[in-house]
Formats: C-alpha cells, sequence, structure tokens
C-alpha cells in the first residue's frame, strides 16, 4: 500500500502550514518524519490519517484518493506523545478495543492481544489499569493497542519524548525489531537526529512546512541536501563558516588558505559556505592535511566520555567535538583542526555542492 | 482544527433542527410578527411598523423596571461573585471534607425555583418564620411585605443563597486546576497571601469567572419565578423587575403588541450586556495597553 | 554562598516505616560544597525529586537534617532558606511583564526601588533578556520563559543555592544547547551552589562539576562526569551513564581472570585479590566505547558480528562471544571491519569486575 501525498498545501487562518509537499512512502517501510517542532511534522500527520483536510493537494492510498476520506475509514493507527489509554478499562481490555469494535470472535482476540502484548513485553500485565503502571509501560500498552489492529499506516508523533532517557533508548531498540516483518507503512515523527539514525529507514526532513529531503536515513545524514538539512538532522548542528575558491586554494574564515580538496576539485572559485561536523572539528591535530581555524573559546561542556568545545570565529559559531574529558578555560585562544576531506561546501542558495566521499570501509561492513 | 465532513451527521441533526424549530424559532418570529403588528384575531391584523417600540420606550413603569432589574442584577453579581472566590479559596483541596462540601453547596442549585421563592417567604414572615421572628426579636423592625428596602434585602440575600454555590463551584474547579509548583514558586518568591490570590490564582481563574459573570447575568437580568413567589412583586411594584411586568403586560393585560415589542428589546439588552462583558473581561487577560 | 550537609538523612512517605521498601529516601550523609555544581541523576521514581524537595525546603524529612553552612534549616520554610527554584515547566506571572516578574521577589522583600531596577537590568543581560524587559511574560516562548524562573531566583542578593527540577523539560531540543550553556555561564560569574535534578545524562554530565547518581532511593556514587564513566562503582551507573551503557557478562573467577563461557579474560592482580565473598555474582563489565577489534597480530576473545548500526559519527557492532552472549562495541564511522574471525580485545585497565552490583578493586 503506497501512501502519497501530492502537492499537498495546508494553510490555516493565513499562516501557511505546509507549503506543497510530495512525498511517497512504500509499504513495509520505516519513515521517520525529522525536524525541529513547529516543523510541520504533527501536520503531515494528521493529513496522512485523514483528519484533516489539506487546503489543496491530494492524498492517495492504494492509488485511490482519499483526499476526503475521513480517518475511521482509512485504516490508520496512531501513537501520541502523552500516552493515551482508556482510564477506566484495563490493559487487556484496552488493546483489544479496536478488535472489539472489529467484531472479532473472543478467541481471535485473545490471541491477538496475547501476541502483541509480549511483543512489547506487557503480557505480566494485562490485568492492570492504566493509572497503575508506569510511564513506559502506558506507552507500550497504547503502543500494542495501535499495531493490534494491523493497520495499513501506523503513525508515531513523538511518541518516546516523554520518556526518561534510558528507557527511550530501551524503546527505541526494540521497535527496529518490532517493525521488521510488517506489510504497513510506519511513519515515525520526532526532533531527535539519534533516533532517525538509530531506526534507520528513509527520513523525511521538514523545516518550516516544506519537505527539504527525502531518502534513506544514512544517505540523506551523509549527503545533506541543503544547509537546512544539516541544522535539523545533527545535534549539535553542523558548522557553517564562510569560505572561498580562489586560484587553486581553499580559503576558510578564520585559518590559512590550504589546497582545494579533492572532493572539491570540480567547483569553480567563488564563494561557498563550508560546512564542518562537529565531531570532525578537534582540538589534537588529525595526520593528513587539515586546515586549522583559530578561535576563542566560549565555553567547554563534558559530556561522558568527550567533550565539546564552543568557540567563536570571528562571529559564526562552532562547536568541536574532542574525544577525552578536558578542562578548557573560558576565553582562551585555541586552534582547532578538521581534515579538509571530510568538508561539505553549500552554495549561496544553501544547496549542496559537494560532500566528502564515503570511507571505503563502509561499503564493506554494512549488515 | 478542521474536522472532516460527515454526510451522514446531517440525518442525525434533522429531529433536533425540528424541534428547535417548532419549540424556540418559530414562537421567535411569532413574536417579531407581534411586535411590528396590531393583531386582534387571524384575521385582524395591521401592520404599526414601530408604533408599539415608541409606545413601550415611552412607558414610564417600564423605564423604572428596568432601573431596578439593573439595580438588582448589578447587585447580585457585586456580591455573589466576590463571595463565590471567597467560598472557593476557603474549601479544602484534598481528603473527605471535600465531597461533603460540594454535596453541601450543590444543595440550594437543586431546589426547584418556585419552592425557594416559597421557602423564603415563609422563613421571612415576621409572624411565623423563623429568620422574621428572630430578626424582629433582636430589635429590627423587619417586614417584608411592607418595607421596600426589606423586601429588596430579603430578595437579594434568597438568590444569594440560591446562587452562588454556581459561582463557587466553578471557581472550585479552576482553583484545581493551578498546578502546584506556581504556589511553590510563590512561596520562595516571599510573596504575601494577598499576592498569590492578585497575581496567581485570580489571572488563572479569567476563563472561569468569566463564565459565572455571563451566566449569573443573564439569569439575574431574566428572574421571575423566585421574587413573585416571595414578593408578588411587591410591597406596590417594588421588586417588580423586567420579566413580571413582561408577563404581566402579556398575560395579564393581554397587550401582546407592546410586550412583543418589549421582548424582543429585552432579549437584545442582555445579549449587548453579554457581548460586552465577555469582550472585556477576554481583553483584560490579552494584555491591551 | 552555602555549604549544604545533608546528615543522617533520609524520608519515608508513610507514618511508621516498617522496612527499606517504605523509603523514598534510604540514609544519606554528604556534604556538598560552597559554590558547586551538582547533578542528581537517575530515573523515575529514584527519590531526587523528594530529595531537592528536602533542600529547598518544600517538604520536611521524616528522619535527619539539613544543615546550610552549618546551621541547621531543617525547620525552615523555603522564604526563609535563601534557595531559589526553577521548576520543569516554567513559572512566571501571567500579568506581569519581564521587568515585573523579575522584580517580584525583590518588591516582596521590600528592597528599594533604585536597587532592584539595578539587579533587574543586571540580571536580564546576563540571561538575554534585555530586549524584552518590557514584554508581557505570557508572550515569550518557553524558553524566554524559563529564563524569567531563573532570573527571579537569581535577582535576589541573599540566594545562596539554586535548585533546579528538570529545567529542560518543555525545552526545544535545539534550544537546550543554549540555556545549559547560559547555566555554565552563570555558575562561572556568580559561583552560587547549583543543584540540578535529572534524568538525562547528558544534561546532568555537561551541566556538573560533581553527579549524584541515585538509584532507588539511594546514592550509588557521587563524583565527577569522568569517574562515573571511567569508573562506575555499581552496575546501574555503567548501565545508566553512556549510550549505550556498560556491557555486563556474568563470569566466574579462575586465578586472575575471568571466565565467560570458557573464554577468558586478564584482570589487573589487584583487583582479582579482593574479591572475598565466593558466593557473590560476578560479572565483569566494559564500555563499548573502551572495547575493540584486534588485529592480525593480536590475540582477543573470538567474536562473531551480529548486526550494525549506523549512527552517523560512529558505529554500533552487536557482537557474540562465548554462547551467546551479546556486546555492543562503538567503532568509528571509518573503522575497517573484520569480516569473519572476529576477535576482541578486552583491556585490562577498562574491565571492571563486579561482586552483587559493587564495583571491586
Amino acid at each position: 500500500m503506497t501512501l502519497s501525498l501530492e502537492h499537498v498545501r495546508k494553510v490555516v487562518a493565513g499562516d501557511t502550514h505546509i507549503h506543497d509537499l510530495c512525498l511517497s512512502v512504500e509499504p513495509g517501510s520505516f519513515n521517520v518524519l525529522l525536524g525541529l517542532t513547529l516543523a510541520g511534522k504533527t501536520t503531515v500527520m494528521r493529513l496522512m490519517a485523514g483528519l484533516d483536510e489539506p487546503t489543496s493537494g491530494r492524498v492517495v492510498m492504494h492509488g485511490r484518493d482519499v483526499t476526503g476520506v475521513p480517518v475511521r475509514k482509512r485504516n490508520v493507527a496512531m501513537v501520541y506523545q502523552q500516552f493515551v489509554n482508556y482510564p477506566s478499562m484495563t490493559v487487556f481490555d484496552n488493546i483489544a478495543s479496536p478488535l472489539k469494535i472489529a467484531r472479532m470472535s473472543k478467541q481471535e482476540i485473545r490471541e491477538r492481544v496475547q501476541r502483541e502484548a509480549e511483543r512489547l513485553h506487557i503480557e505480566h500485565l494485562l490485568k492492570r489499569m492504566p493509572q497503575e503502571l508506569s510511564g513506559g509501560q502506558q506507552q507500550r500498552t497504547a503502543m500494542a493497542r495501535a499495531l493490534v489492529r494491523d493497520a495499513e499506516l501506523l503513525l508515531m508523533d513523538e511518541p518516546l519524548v516523554n520518556l526518561d532517557y534510558k528507557l527511550r533508548e530501551e524503546l527505541r531498540d526494540e521497535m527496529r525489531d518490532i517493525f521488521r516483518q510488517r506489510e504497513a507503512v510506519v511513519v515515525y515523527a520526532t526532533t531527535d537526529p539519534m533516533e532517525a539514525l538509530s531506526l534507520g529507514g528513509n527520513t523525511a526532513v521538514l523545516d518550516q512546512g516544506r519537505l527539504v529531503q527525502y531518502g534513506a536515513t544514512p544517505d540523506v545524514y551523509r549527503q545533506p541536501a541543503s544547509v537546512a538539512v544539516t541544522q535539523v538532522f545533527s545535534d549539535p548542528p553542523m558548522n557553517i563558516l564562510t569560505g572561498r575558491i580562489e586560484d587553486g586554494q581553499l580559503h576558510v574564515a578564520g585559518a590559512d588558505p590550504v589546497a582545494v580538496p579533492d572532493h572539491f576539485q570540480d567547483l569553480r572559485p567563488g564563494a561557498y559556505r563550508i560546512g564542518i561536523r562537529p565531531a570532525h572539528l578537534h582540538v589534537s591535530s588529525p595526520a593528513g592535511n587539515s586546515i586549522s581555524i583559530a578561535g576563542e573559546i566560549d565555553v567547554a561542556e563534558v559530556a561522558g566520555s568527550e567533550t565539546f568545545v564552543h568557540i567563536h570565529v570571528g562571529d559564526a559559531h562552532c562547536v568541536a567535538q574532542e574525544p577525552g574529558v578536558h578542562d578548557f578555560r573560558m576565553g582562551a585562544s585555541v586552534n582547532v583542526h578538521v581534515a579538509s576531506r571530510q568538508l561539505f561546501a553549500f552554495g549561496d542558495d544553501d544547496q549542496l555542492i559537494a560532500a566528502p566521499a564515503p570511507a571505503p570501509a563502509l561499503k564493506r561492513a554494512a549488515a | 482544527m478542521q474536522k472532516p465532513v460527515y454526510q451522514r451527521a446531517w440525518f442525525m441533526v434533522l429531529p433536533v433542527v425540528l424541534i428547535v424549530s417548532f419549540s424556540a424559532i418559530i414562537p421567535l418570529m411569532t413574536v417579531v410578527n407581534y411586535a411590528f403588528q396590531d393583531i386582534f384575531g387571524p384575521d385582524s391584523r395591521y401592520f404599526v411598523g414601530t408604533e408599539w417600540f415608541t409606545q413601550i420606550l415611552g412607558d414610564p413603569d417600564l423605564r423604572e423596571a428596568l432601573g431596578r432589574q439593573l439595580l438588582f442584577s448589578s447587585a447580585v453579581l457585586a456580591i455573589e461573585i466576590p463571595l463565590g472566590v471567597g467560598v472557593a479559596l476557603c474549601m479544602p483541596r484534598k481528603g473527605f471534607w471535600v465531597s461533603a462540601c460540594l454535596v453541601l453547596l450543590a444543595l440550594p442549585l437543586l431546589v426547584p425555583w418556585n419552592v425557594v421563592g416559597t421557602m423564603w417567604q415563609i422563613f421571612a414572615r415576621p409572624d411565623i418564620g423563623l429568620a422574621g421572628v428572630a430578626l424582629n426579636s433582636i430589635g429590627f423592625d423587619y417586614n417584608y411585605t411592607g418595607d421596600t428596602l426589606d423586601a429588596w434585602m430579603t430578595v437579594l440575600v434568597m438568590d444569594v443563597w440560591h446562587w452562588t454555590s454556581l459561582s463557587v463551584l466553578l471557581c472550585y474547579a479552576g482553583l484545581q486546576a493551578i498546578p502546584d509548583a506556581f504556589y511553590q514558586a510563590a512561596r520562595i518568591d516571599g510573596a504575601s497571601r494577598w499576592a498569590i490570590f492578585r497575581f496567581i490564582e485570580l489571572p488563572k481563574l479569567q476563563g472561569v469567572l468569566m463564565i459565572a459573570v455571563l451566566l449569573r447575568f443573564m439569569d439575574s437580568f431574566k428572574i421571575y419565578a423566585e421574587p413573585f413567589v416571595l414578593t408578588g412583586g411587591g410591597p406596590g411594584d417594588s421588586t417588580t423587575f423586567l420579566s413580571q411586568k413582561l408577563a404581566t403586560m402579556a398575560v395579564g393585560q393581554f397587550d401582546l403588541g407592546p410586550a412583543a415589542a418589549f421582548s424582543l428589546i429585552y432579549f437584545l439588552i442582555i445579549l449587548l450586556f453579554s457581548y460586552v462583558f465577555y469582550t472585556v473581561i477576554n481583553n483584560l487577560g490579552k494584555g491591551v495597553s | 554562598m552555602a555549604q549544604i550537609n545533608l546528615e543522617q538523612l533520609a524520608h519515608s512517605y508513610s507514618a511508621k516505616p516498617a522496612h527499606a521498601d517504605d523509603y523514598a529516601l534510604r540514609r544519606m550523609d554528604h556534604t556538598w560544597e560552597d559554590g558547586g555544581a551538582y547533578a542528581l541523576l537517575g530515573p523515575s521514581g529514584c527519590g531526587k525529586t523528594t530529595l531537592l524537595n528536602i533542600i529547598s525546603g518544600l517538604v520536611r524529612p521524616s528522619e535527619g537534617r539539613v544543615c546550610f553552612d552549618g546551621e541547621d534549616v531543617t525547620d525552615l520554610p523555603p522564604e526563609h532558606r535563601n534557595i531559589a527554584q526553577v521548576f520543569q515547566f516554567p513559572v512566571i506571572y501571567d500579568t506581569m511583564t519581564v521587568r515585573q516578574n523579575l522584580a517580584f521577589p525583590l518588591r516582596n522583600r521590600r528592597v528599594s526601588k533604585s536597587r532592584t531596577a539595578d539587579r533587574v537590568e543586571d540580571i536580564a543581560k546576563m540571561l538575554d533578556l534585555d530586549d524584552v524587559l518590557d514584554v508581557k511574560a505570557i508572550n515569550l516562548g518557553a524558553d524566554a520563559k524559563q529564563k524569567i524562573s531563573m532570573g527571579r531566583g537569581l535577582v535576589r542578593d541573599d540566594v545562596a543555592a539554586v535548585l533546579f527540577d528538570e529545567p529542560l523539560t518543555v525545552i526545544d531540543p535545539h534550544l537546550k544547547w543554549q540555556l545549559r550553556r547560559k547555566l555554565k555561564e552563570i555558575h562561572e560569574k556568580l559561583k552560587l551552589t547549583l543543584v540540578y535534578v535529572t534524568h538525562d545524562q547528558t544534561e546532568a554530565l555537561t551541566f556538573a562539576d560533581k553527579v549524584v547518581v541515585l538509584y532507588d532511593g539511594r546514592v550509588v556514587q557521587l563524583g565527577t562526569p569522568q569517574d562515573l564513566f571511567e569508573r562506575p562503582e555499581h552496575t546501574f551507573v555503567g548501565y545508566f551513564i553512556g549510550s549505550p551503557g556498560m556491557n555486563f557478562l556474568d563470569c566466574r573467577l579462575d586465578g586472575n581472570r575471568a571466565v565467560v563461557d570458557e573464554q577468558a579474560i586478564e584482570l589487573p592482580p589487584q583487583v582479582t585479590s579482593k574479591v572475598t565473598d565466593n558466593k557473590a555474582r560476578l560479572q565483569i563489565g566494559i564500555r563499548p566505547e573502551f572495547l575493540s577489534f584486534a588485529a592480525e597480530e593480536q590475540t582477543g576473545v573470538p567474536a562473531k558480528i551480529e548486526s550494525v548500526s549506523d549512527l552517523g559519527n560512529y558505529r554500533i557492532v552487536t557482537a557474540i562471544i562465548g554462547h551467546d552472549r551479546r556486546v555492543l562495541v562503538k567503532v568509528d564511522e571509518d573503522a575497517v571491519l573484520p569480516t569473519d574471525n572476529a576477535r576482541l580485545l578486552f583491556p585490562a585497565e577498562w574491565t571492571k569486575l563486579y561482586a552483587d552490583d559493587q564495583l571491586v578493586g
């Protein structure tokens, strides 16, 4: 069942929330809607579900135009951020509720509920009431209820955001297995790039109501189509500095000119916006051709086994990710280094012009 | 949020539409009809334009009744809303007494309106009524059938007894919705009880207060059964409010024309005041500078 | 400024606690230095908010004392304790402008108008709120509102400690960095004692000098972020800190080596000699960051690669060793992975031994 949004626009009280969106998702695929808050993720999901109607454009399921069809007729299941369960029914009844409406036999209901509960590790809680459960358990109940229907379209709107950090990690790992063998189209909205990367599948990046990129998650990550994508799909966001190619040399703000790296060879001379991932920006000097940028430290934050160093280079603000725990003084001058083969180049229109070549090792080890 | 269109839903609504048409809209149109015509019987009807309207607008009795009504509604709002907020603030938030208080408060609201009038009529009687006898024995010369001020006081107290619970319950629900963190932060900021009320509770009760003011205004402006049963509009016509005047005109004197015109004006006054209240209270919170 | 002492502190919500499970906070003795930034880290229900409320005075502990700079404040209410608290969602006074909000605590304490105005200007500048001072607070975004909540705490001169209860919960993820940075700047500038409750390890580790890890009402470790990462004293700390957490493998001891399903892993002798209880449950713990795949010449534990997860800057490899024991290994995005005959290296200095969940050695 292919779901397509064709030139969908949504205008609410004069404000355009969604601009001319075209998106097509395949059955059995896991799709992440990635974007900042208010980028339009929830609006897009509501349009897919049939809870809202687009101002213009079509929603097509199975080749059929379902734009005006109400959500009850569309075979959609949805999971929300707030754990939405019927408070007066037990966990078993909660999960069984869509099946009862579909008038399945008691025997079949029991089997399917049991199966779904086992898959989500809540089979020992079937007789409890939702308010007796922890947040994670309540959300699992809500997910079981959505999954038990075997709906064609499963929408999840930031379902893990209200859970503890560790719980979120655990549920995320489980979700990969839960969705592995389904025929349904799954659409999962989130603001967290790490979630997108660990869930895999395809990612659609939304920025202020526009779809800026859609593709396999690793591809979108490695080849961001525009600066907007880099700011959304990276935490901390990619560093963007001004740069120029002139006389066969690359000048990056705050650094001495260096030879133009291989993957920039086809670029014409002119002004560019140079992108550097924080993980590639180091205080210690890497081997090979590298660019050294001078800046001043704003603040350094330690996170586990890494230190994030925030520096400013002129007016621009950069973040460097340094392995190991270090003590950096605020206000100190520092040089940060990046291997020139890891640079991204974006044009004046913020579109991607050159990205680092993928590491050869990646091709061999793909699982 | 736009909801999708359900064609079948129109059929479900049809019976309601029909009933409301017959019981409300068509009679309303009939009133409009009567307001602009002089109708004696089904065959004799004369279009008189705005004659009824000019007649009633010039009627001194009606103007006095309007004045009394406005005074009454203002007094009701001025007493019941602050009192409601005050009682709600004193009510317990947790534990057994919450249910007990809520039940006690709901009791006056459950009594049928003319029974309320009858209760107070007996209660306030200077010869056998508990309050009447008590007041007179203390030294007050109290007689609500003879003295205008006593009658007004009695009607007001009766209304306060009857309806304050509504404000209390609404405000209580509003207060319960305020998260604890606000009170905790206020304690840490060193705010006095008055400051907490003024800067946290009152702003957050805005929505609820608007509902309370609107409901109480509309109901008090239309009040009929309770004062009619209690005082009959007396002594004289000192407690004759608008609805009673209207009823007398229409049913007693059978002046349907002026009564119909008056009904329309009555309706428009309530609409106007409600709109004003609604707009004012809504804008208070929006920081109109 | 305040040094905070917790003496024999414990708290139970029931009137007559019978055994350990009735306690929300089990007995603890701690001293938190003046001017330090502390994070209280733990999962939901571990007691961290209870502990924070005991320090602020909103909850009175059922046992023990709280002292500020040596003075017993256990019976003092929050308004007399010179603390400020920032809550999970922004608490602002709806009818007031930003300026009035910030001035409110000072007005209540009858500080002079000129002094109030000066303080408000200073704090607003520090929090980047100076251009919205005369805007009605209710019209601003969640992050500005949280800054106002913080500002109300900082504007008082007599504030000794500022307590935060998961303050970034409602903030947009991409704005959290900025607020964290602001907190750090404030800490450097004002040198106040800061206590920060969170369940998010990134927030705790980036914010604090010292982290207090709470589990089930107990403090399981108090240490610097580096300590918690490199030397977790309890298996819970190993599991909770780090993304993904530590790998744990049940094992038995054979001399100086831990044996996991017939695979032997060397441990430092000073560690193995300290194992006293023979019936304790023994586990080795090692973080995915410290495991690596052996090159041709090195020996290591044979492993089979089950799957590889691409997480952008790094990859997580799920490997099987022994009989079906899963371990996670963190590798660079550029690293070359062996296709067969993979072997894992367990560096002795990073391989920790746990007996009944406690670190040995």
